[in-house]
């Protein structure tokens, strides 16, 4: 018994909290649903879990360099609306060049969500503006720039095959969104783990001070953190307009919260310096999952809402209880 | 001293999974005496004290407190029988005054309201008696380092005080501050109270130590005078004699490689200042806290704006260029905070040491690093300084303080480099480290020809290893020495601006 305990520590210590919350919240739902265990219903969480899982990636650069991202959720809304306008706009001139008003729509969507990220890591990096308080304020710039554009309306008519290719369409059966994400996914990973940038965030992230005297540019490291964090939430923002078919200025008000949430879960440091991409790939199918679960189960939505702040606050605790474990492990 | 001690330990030993932190040791204070205890980094200083006050309990062995058997709670309980220690890292917080840092944790009520005017008089009355000038209701944020040490000290003279424990006090003083803490730690003993003081520093154990023990590896050695002769001390710490320490280094100045002339910094820590270093040679920066010597670097490095200067590094004027652009030309700056400048402690050791050598071609191809190569190097690197343990897969925090400076170390080996400037290159390191870092210097300086700046606080390290010296003060240098100058007195004599005066205080103090 006191083995298995060991063992059991152990592997808190060298794993984290994650797979033991997905054991944990696999088991739940398995018993309070049958639909939940299929196969349909997985790449069901997989799918709907994308937008997340991108969001997180992008958040996890800006955590890494030691700050945050508040606007995420405001990226997705202004790449939504701006892209759907566009689109629309550039179908309604010239109705015989669907894909060129797709790529248009696209472009001008990405243009506007990472230029979100542009200004906020031109604030944090050379103006010297908190992570906090730039993403703050940027995130209403951007809510009150998607208003303003729509009138609160929702954007019609976009090409349909927009939402038939990149929000419904598959590729070998495989969901566009998801094929989509697992490109995104190793192409974040090899900038982590095999490039000199990747290993810069980390680096800046640790000690900026040490970074510096090290001879790397952390100004420009930081830069590159906050646009490529809001490059993601554009993509985000891209596949689920073309999920609903509209452009959305309401839309990602959830995602800082959910994607700090997921990397947090994945054991990212909120200080900066420590986190893997893989984990927040999966600390982001988890709270799908849990979502997914949830849904199936017949809980109300809006205690939803409760669960995932809970959730988020008991990963921060029990990472705290490995922290304790690891110190005593060592004496 | 023939009365019972204040203080008696016997067979004191505390394990850390296996790993004997203390091994069966012995240790007595008597009422107004200054117990120094002597000996490298991880010999069981730190262990022995947290466990006198009360923060660390031991696994075994017995404590007498004024004749009586005494099993510590905690620091609070420690506290309430008069046992205070004032560590390295203060506990003041920086946005609460004099007064309220004193009683934090003990504020003293009426009707359950602070009773702000019972405070601030007896925090007056604790300051005037321990002669402190210092107003309570002054700011703590505000306050000099030797100031909010003395904050510390009237902390623990706040309830009646029988045991002092002063870790490394003047570690971070200028001389002048020392001097204040000396004549305060005379006036407490005075006032029977048994210190215990930490210090590696031989002067200080000179001025005001009476006895002095003797750690090593978790093992009592000794328990001596004071008068012992230094390498009989130095002998005793570390099981090596003191010449052993410093090596015997050739110079061989050949080209300048570095010249910074009129050198002054917009905040005026350095004025009008002008050096040059050679191939070859080792060129120390001596000066007290304060005096600009490591700001000279820092802003010759870039990180320090300057308002003029002309600094030309292997010919090229580099004054404009950034610690990057500086780096790439080859000069490499090893701060003296590893904590806070030197490493990133979360991340591993190879992380750390290839950190600024990843732009170079054995690193990485374009921007794709080569994690294979690093790897070897890092080993390679990590194998010739000897880091303990050798798994560079570690996070650097996990080492000890040595190792960590190993770590620092191999970072300025990864590429090439013209110029090396340490600065303190040896703080919180033991003997066996030091050893080892002064023959790295040494061979740098030997064998691949480099030129280095040595930067320290650290008069013998001044005095063995370099081959000419800048002394400064004020910001301004105020000699330049060579070869046979070089000696303790002549640099003493240039620390202050009216020589003559000071010097004379400086001596007595130190007899």
């Amino acid at each position: 018994m006191s083995k298995t305990i060991y063992f059991l520590k152990l592997a808190l210590i060298r794993l984290g909290v994650l797979p033991f919350l997905l054991l944990i919240a696999v088991a739940i739902f398995t018993v309070l649903s049958d639909n939940f265990l299929t196969g349909r219903n997985l790449v069901n969480v997989a799918r709907q879990s994308t937008y997340l899982t991108l969001v997180s990636m992008g958040q996890m650069f800006a955590l890494l360099t030691g700050g945050f991202d508040l606007s995420v959720g405001t990226i997705l809304a202004l790449t939504s609306v701006v892209g759907a306008t566009s689109m629309a706009m550039a179908y309604a001139a010239m109705p015989d060049s669907v894909m060129l008003s797709i790529f248009i729509g696209i472009l001008a969507g990405g243009a506007a969500g990472t230029m979100i990220g542009v200004v906020n890591g031109i604030g944090i990096s050379l103006l010297n503006v908190s992570p906090f308080m730039m993403s703050l304020g940027m995130a209403s710039v951007g809510f009150g720039l998607a208003l303003y554009l729509t009138g609160g309306t929702p954007v019609y008519g976009m090409p349909i095959e927009y939402g038939d290719i990149f929000g419904f369409g598959t590729i070998y059966g495989l969901p566009v969104p998801i094929a989509i994400t697992l490109v995104l996914i190793v192409i974040l990973y090899f900038i982590l783990n095999w490039t000199r940038l990747g290993r810069y965030f980390y680096a800046v992230g640790g000690n900026i001070k040490a970074a510096r005297l090290s001879g790397i540019n952390t100004k420009l490291t930081l830069f590159s953190a906050y646009v490529l964090c809001g490059l993601m939430a554009a993509f985000a923002g891209l596949l689920m307009t073309a999920r609903l078919d509209t452009g959305e200025a309401n839309i990602g008000a959830t995602m800082p919260l959910e994607s700090i949430a997921a990397c947090v879960i994945a054991g990212v440091s909120l200080r900066g310096g420590i986190g893997r991409l893989e984990n927040v790939v999966f600390g982001a199918l988890f709270i799908g999952l849990v979502q997914n679960g949830m849904n199936l189960a017949r809980i109300e939505s809006y205690l939803q809402i409760v669960v995932i702040g809970v959730l988020l606050i008991l990963a921060v605790v029990a990472d705290q209880l490995r922290l304790r474990l690891v110190a005593t492990m060592r004496n | 001293m023939n009365e019972s001690p204040l203080l008696e330990l016997k067979g004191i030993t505390r394990e850390y999974s296996g790993y004997k932190a203390l091994d069966n040791v012995d240790f007595t204070l008597h009422s107004g005496e200054v117990h120094v205890l002597f000996g490298e980094n991880g010999a069981g200083k730190s262990t022995l004290i947290s466990i006198i006050a009360g923060a660390v309990k031991a696994n075994s062995g017995q404590i007498r407190f004024k004749g009586q058997t005494l099993k510590l709670s905690s620091v609070h309980h420690a506290r309430k029988l008069g046992i205070s220690a004032v560590f390295q890292e203060f506990s003041l917080i920086p946005e609460l005054t004099v007064e309220e840092n004193i009683f934090l944790g003990v504020e003293e009520t009426r009707y359950g309201c602070l009773n702000r005017t019972a405070m601030h008089d007896r925090a007056t009355r604790v300051l005037a008696r321990l002669g402190f000038q210092l107003r309570p209701d002054a700011s703590t944020a505000f306050l000099s380092r030797a100031e909010q040490q003395m904050v510390e000290i009237a902390k623990a003279f706040r309830d009646d005080l029988s045991i002092l424990i002063l870790d490394e006090p003047t570690a971070s003083l200028t001389e002048r501050e020392t001097k204040d803490l000396f004549s305060l730690v005379n006036h407490v003993k005075s006032q029977h109270v048994g210190i215990i003081y930490i210090t590696h520093r031989m002067n200080e154990i000179r001025q005001i130590g009476d006895r002095i023990t003797i750690l090593r590896d978790g093992k009592f050695i000794d328990t001596v005078k004071a008068n012992t002769p230094d390498n009989e001390l130095v002998r005793m710490m570390t099981g090596k004699a003191i010449d052993q320490i410093f090596p015997a280094i050739r110079f061989k100045p050949e080209k300048e490689v570095l010249k910074i002339r009129n050198l002054s910094t917009t905040d005026k820590s350095v004025i009008d200042a002008s050096i040059n270093v050679r191939r070859g040679e080792i060129v120390g920066i001596a000066g007290l806290v304060g005096s600009g010597k490591s700001e000279i670097a820092r802003s010759c490095f870039g990180l320090i704006p300057k308002i003029a200067a002309e600094i030309t590094f292997n010919g090229e004027e580099i004054s404009q260029l950034s610690p990057k652009e500086i780096l790439d030309r080859g000069m490499f700056y090893i701060p003296a905070d590893r904590r806070e400048e030197g490493l990133m402690m979360m991340r591993s050791a190879r992380e750390n040491i290839a950190l600024p050598a990843l732009t170079t071609p054995s690193f990485s191809s374009g921007i794709v690093l080569k994690r294979m190569a690093e790897q070897i190097q890092v080993k390679k690197l990590s194998a010739i300084f000897n880091l303990q343990p050798s798994n560079t897969e570690l996070d650097a925090g996990l080492f000890s303080g040595g190792n960590q400076q190993k770590i620092m170390l191999a970072k300025c080996q990864s590429r090439q480099v013209d110029l090396f400037i340490f600065d303190e290159p040896t703080v919180g390191v033991d003997v066996g480290t030091r050893t080892a870092i002064y023959k790295f210097i040494r061979d740098l300086c030997e064998q691949s020809g480099a030129a280095v700046l040595l930067i320290s606080s650290d008069l013998p390290e001044i005095l063995h290893l370099t081959h000419r010296v800048y002394v400064m003060c004020g910001g301004s240098i105020t000699a330049e020495l060579e070869s046979d100058e070089i000696v303790e007195k002549n640099i003493l004599k240039h620390f202050f601006r009216d020589g003559s005066f000071m010097l004379t205080n400086y001596e007595h103090t130190l007899n």
